[in-house]
């Protein structure tokens, strides 16, 4: 396996309960690219993203084996405080959740001090940073005292999306950041995506698949728990080696 | 299909004369209140509020309700400082900690606590904590801390801090059930974008879960704080139950008396119709606390709200 992978799942496992949703997974996930994760509802595909930033395990029941690297460390051994993990692995949900009793500029701000870092000029600084490199700050700048929840919500997306950027994560997980949005909105995330993986690694999980056409360079394909296909996006769309595959990406099922 | 509407309008005067019965108790109390409360309020004026004599001796007659006031305010303030923070605690660890084996049960204990009659507290109160209270908690408070006043006296157990200890005890089940209702209603999707800026458990429950829940947990800290003002029968037992200026609670560790307990104390056995009256006045002071402390939450309540901006319903 070459350096340039940011992340690599091994033989990875994961279990509800008795349920198993997901089947020995290997992906690589390279630095510095947007790898799409596609499938039917229910194949495991946001089981998996959850895995890589250890959130799959407050649920309850959630089980898991197997390997997740990051750097090439396990991010699943004893010593590893998934605290860090979150701060090195930021995360964007299906719904825009930005907290709803913080002000724009406080959501933003909320991962920073939990770190420490106090009021002040170097704080409105990676606020403003952040909120730019969401392309929010020029529609929410003289508003940064107004509730989270009082912007709209492709804006409130973008705002939690400047939220994980806030902690310079290395790697950005989007668990299907567009299901709640109009197409407009959804254009603009799509926009952002591509211009994020020059700073981050983005791994982004959609239904859509004219989306991961457009924004992924990989794509990885689940069903039923499994992986089925994965490779440079354009190869998984043109010539996909498996059957499943192909009838799925042309709308057969799914 | 006309049957059908005339069947609708009957019904919507019932529950309207239903709904309006909750005023018209209301109202009909107070005005028993005060109507009861004009002779002692016409003899003693606000002296009846600022006094702390009480004599029921004829030609003596004097009645104050300074100290029982203040006997309630410390008694519930007690019941808060030690209530409050347990009650948190059972609702937090319900909610995010404990796994549904230990929740149910548990859950289920603690509302079973307020189906304890209150007698019941107060006989354990009187057989059981009084003890306790006095030698794991009143002695050494009073030899350590003696000169402050609060903490003076000789510890006897049957006192203000045992009584505000059985109220702390009693109004656990409510503030904790409320509570854990507060708290299961945050959405997940708060827990997990607090989570996935990495914070820890810990901060999590006070920066985001507390937060969201504010005015619910509020809410649930007033309806325990309401038990306590009220609660009558376990404190009658508790307090010691002395009058006059005697009353007044300089120290947590010497016998008082609360508005409730007062009443229940004295009012079957007073002949004499000032005295009466002063009890019914008593129940006034009481009700007019009640209602005091639920507008004034409700105001700071709705300004909590407003000041961050309206973020939750």
């Amino acid at each position: 396996m070459s350096t340039n992978m940011k992340m690599q799942s091994i033989g990875l496992n994961a279990w509800f309960g008795q349920k198993q949703a997901l089947k020995d997974i290997n992906i690589s996930i390279k630095t510095n690219s947007v790898t799409a994760i596609i499938g039917p509802s229910g194949c495991g595909k946001s089981t998996f993203i959850r895995t890589l930033n250890r959130m799959h395990e407050l649920t309850p029941s959630a089980k898991l084996s197997g390997q997740i690297l990051l750097d090439g460390k396990n991010i699943y051994d004893k010593d590893i405080d998934p605290v860090m993990i979150r701060r090195r692995v930021g995360m964007v949900f299906q719904k825009p959740n930005p907290f709803p009793t913080m002000s724009i500029y406080d959501n933003v701000a909320a991962g920073l001090r939990l770190t420490g870092t106090k009021k002040g000029r170097n704080l409105d600084e990676v606020v403003r940073h952040s909120l730019e490199q969401a392309t929010l700050w020029d529609e929410v700048k003289d508003d940064l005292k107004k509730p989270g929840t009082s912007i709209s919500g492709g804006q409130q997306q973008r705002l939690c999306i400047a939220r994980a950027i806030a902690l310079q994560p290395e790697v950005i997980l989007m668990d299907e950041p567009c299901s709640a949005l109009d197409p407009i909105a959804t254009a603009k995330i799509e926009a952002l995506v591509v211009q994020l993986k020059e700073d981050y690694t983005v791994v982004i999980v959609t239904h859509n698949m004219q989306q991961a056409a457009r924004v992924s360079d990989f794509t990885a394909f689940m069903y039923l728990g499994q992986l089925i296909e994965f490779g440079y996006t354009t190869s998984v769309f043109e010539n996909p080696r498996s059957e499943l595959t192909e009838k799925y990406i042309t709308g057969k099922f799914g | 299909m006309a049957r059908k509407i005339k069947g609708d309008n009957i019904f919507k005067i019932i529950t309207g004369v239903i709904a309006a019965s909750a005023i018209v108790i209301l109202l009909l109390t107070t005005y028993v209140l005060v109507n009861g409360s004009t002779l002692v309020f016409s003899q003693f004026g606000l002296g009846f509020l600022t006094s702390t004599s009480w004599n029921p001796v004829e030609g003596r007659l004097a009645f104050g309700l300074l100290p029982y006031i203040l006997g309630t305010l410390v008694t519930s303030g007690i019941a808060l400082l030690i209530g409050v923070p347990l009650s948190l605690g059972i609702a937090i660890f319900l909610v995010e900690m404990a796994p549904k084996k230990v929740r149910v049960p548990i859950s289920y204990l603690v509302e079973l606590l307020a189906a304890v009659p209150s007698v019941i507290y107060g006989l354990w109160g009187i057989f059981v904590l009084r003890f306790w209270v006095l030698n794991n908690l009143e002695k050494p408070l009073n030899h350590y801390l003696g000169w402050i006043s609060v903490f003076s006296g000789t510890p006897f157990g049957l006192d203000i801090f045992t009584a505000g200890i059985i109220l702390s005890i009693m109004i656990i089940p409510t503030i904790a059930s409320v509570s854990k209702e507060v708290i299961s209603a945050v959405p997940d999707s708060i827990r997990e974008g607090a989570y996935s800026i990495g914070a820890t458990k810990w901060e999590v429950i006070r920066n985001w879960v507390l937060s969201y829940g504010r005015s619910g947990i509020f809410g649930a800290i007033i309806l325990g704080l309401g038990r306590a003002i009220g609660e009558t029968m376990a404190v009658t037992m508790i307090i010691g139950n002395v009058t006059g200026p005697n009353a007044i609670p300089t120290s947590l560790f010497k016998a008082g008396q609360t508005l409730p307990s007062l009443i229940a104390n004295g009012f079957i056995e007073s002949p004499d119709p000032v005295q009466k009256s002063a009890y019914v006045g008593a129940g006034l002071v009481l009700l007019a606390i009640s209602i005091v402390i639920n507008i004034a939450a409700y105001v700071m309540v709705t300004r909590l709200l407003k000041v961050k901006g309206g973020a939750v319903e």
